[in-house]
């Protein structure tokens, strides 16, 4: 095939697009101090942040996929009324300001909430303030993200295997296990990847639902925000950090997105 | 372009309603050029109410100039003008933050005080948890929680707590006073240690208790030009006009203390 070459115009803006992009990522690399980088790593309230993050992220994901999954396949298998509303408004997190996330979820589970008032006078369950609440606010904010991917997997799957399996004698149960989840792994993983992403950088709904305390409730995007204004250098070290960690979701689900590059 | 029409717009506007209130304080300036442009004006979130009544005073006396606000956690705003931030005139609730911005050396001329202020403790209204003194806010079953140690008020609330000889762990470090204060009122949280003026502000959603003059802190607030702002002489008139009679008396208004 013969190479195209770009139009005068349609070049500069693609150069100006790509820059725009990669300029403050390269800004980031340049700034950081590099000596510092190890202090800065190994920082005692540095390591707290991550390993918050870490746990809570994590955490967010598992609850992601526990309740996520069933609701990618009841939107791919299961017929009702109100499935496209309902499916929009679970899918509104994705779009929505992650801190009008946050008030809601203060206004639903905070301790004079919807449903937290009752949490609190019946179980005194008080999610605010707590590492749970970091959890629901991460699994809030990127849960869609899993549901979204694994309905996709679901919907495109040749089902003929599933037929098979029934024609064979399976259970519904067995074919799901047996069948239709092994068929969507790489969906699954996927949707869980970009779930935990979206949850490791999670900021507006985790400051304004669970608050900001180091080793309770604070994770890597407040710290490094809260460090900016103390420890400048720090903040770009950390903020490396979850740069790496983006580059590496994005290595890792290569073949999703890049691979027909 | 549309944005400029509305500001002038919105100029013409302001200079009607000073002309037909009399323009009593307009005519009174004896200026030689009346001032004019648009001047960005970075406050610490405790003065967000008040530097909004002393903004639409200046503008009514210099209806040649719009005062447009930044308000924030005081370390985040010196972050921000550190940064690059177009700013003017800052206004800091501590003259550490002041003491920063002048070592960048981003300060133009010396900063003045302008006002003072005290601290109180916040909870919800009619008190329900009972708190009398700071020593409760150790008590199990309260959710205290304070600004972060870098913003002034927390600053302050860490060296209340020390005199008083109280340990207490935050349930959280907020950015600012008003988050804290809307935490109060969300009920979030059970108490938390703000300014008098934040009290005052929230009016009756929430309640300030005091706290004895011993473990007070009094805080000052400096006001001073940014260097390298483009409308020097308007931000030398606001900063004039906030410490001035009349401002000082719109500061009082909101429970400031003189400076």
């Amino acid at each position: 095939m013969r190479r195209q070459r770009a139009p005068l115009a349609i070049g500069v803006l693609a150069a100006a697009g790509a820059a725009f992009i990669v300029v403050p990522l390269i800004g980031l690399i340049v700034r950081t101090p590099w000596g510092d980088a190890w202090r800065s790593l190994s920082a005692p309230e540095t390591l707290e942040a991550l390993g918050l993050s870490l746990e809570a992220s994590l955490s967010a994901t598992a609850l992601a996929l526990v309740l996520g999954v069933p609701l990618a396949w009841v939107y791919a298998r299961i017929d009702f009324p109100g499935r496209t509303v309902l499916r929009a408004l679970t899918t509104l997190p994705m779009v929505l300001p992650p801190v009008v996330g946050g008030i809601a979820l203060l206004l639903a589970f905070g301790r004079r909430g919807l449903l937290g008032a009752w949490l609190d006078s019946t179980f005194g369950i008080t999610l605010p303030f707590t590492t749970a609440g970091v959890v629901m606010a991460e699994t809030f904010v990127a849960m869609p993200f899993l549901v979204l991917t694994v309905e996709a997997g679901l919907r495109s799957m040749d089902r003929r295997y599933e037929e098979a399996a029934r024609t064979l004698g399976a259970g519904r149960w067995t074919i799901l296990t047996r069948v239709t989840l092994p068929l969507i792994a790489p969906s699954l993983f996927a949707g869980a990847v970009l779930c935990w992403a979206r949850a490791l950088g999670e900021f507006g709904a985790t400051i304004t639902f669970a608050g900001n305390f180091p080793g309770v409730t604070q994770t890597m995007p407040l710290a490094v925000y809260l460090l900016l204004e103390t420890n400048p250098e720090s903040s770009f070290i950390l903020s490396l950090v979850l740069l790496g960690i983006s580059l590496l979701v994005l290595i890792g689900l290569r073949d999703r997105w890049l691979g027909s590059a | 372009m549309s944005f400029r029409s509305v500001v002038t717009t919105l100029a013409l506007g302001l200079a009607l309603v000073a002309s037909a209130c009399g323009g009593g304080a307009s005519s009174a300036q004896t200026s030689p050029a009346p001032l004019t442009g648009s001047i960005s004006v970075f406050a610490a979130a405790s003065l967000t109410d008040s530097f909004k009544a002393l903004g639409g005073s200046f503008q009514r006396a210099h209806s040649g100039v719009t005062v447009q606000f930044n308000f924030a956690g005081t370390p985040t705003l010196v972050t921000q003008i550190e940064q690059g931030a177009q700013a003017d005139v800052f206004a800091s609730a501590d003259t550490t933050n002041m003491a920063k911005l002048n070592t960048d050396g981003l300060t133009s001329g010396g900063s003045q005080v302008f006002a003072h202020n005290q601290l109180e403790i916040v909870v919800a209204p009619g008190n329900p948890k009972g708190i009398t003194s700071l020593a409760d806010l150790a008590r199990s079953g309260v959710i205290y929680i304070t600004e972060g140690p870098t913003v002034p008020a927390g600053k302050y609330a860490l060296q209340a707590l020390a005199t008083a000889g109280v340990k207490v762990t935050p349930k959280s470090l907020e950015t600012d006073v008003k988050s804290v204060v809307s935490k109060i009122e969300l009920g979030e949280a059970d108490a938390g240690i703000v300014y008098t003026t934040d009290v005052k502000a929230a009016g009756s959603k929430v309640q300030g208790l005091p706290i004895p003059a011993a473990d007070n802190v009094v805080a000052t607030y400096p006001i001073v030009a940014v260097k390298g702002t483009k409308h020097a002489d308007a931000a030398a008139a606001f900063i004039a006009f906030v410490v001035s009679p009349a401002g000082q008396s719109i500061l009082g208004s909101y429970g400031f203390e003189h400076a």
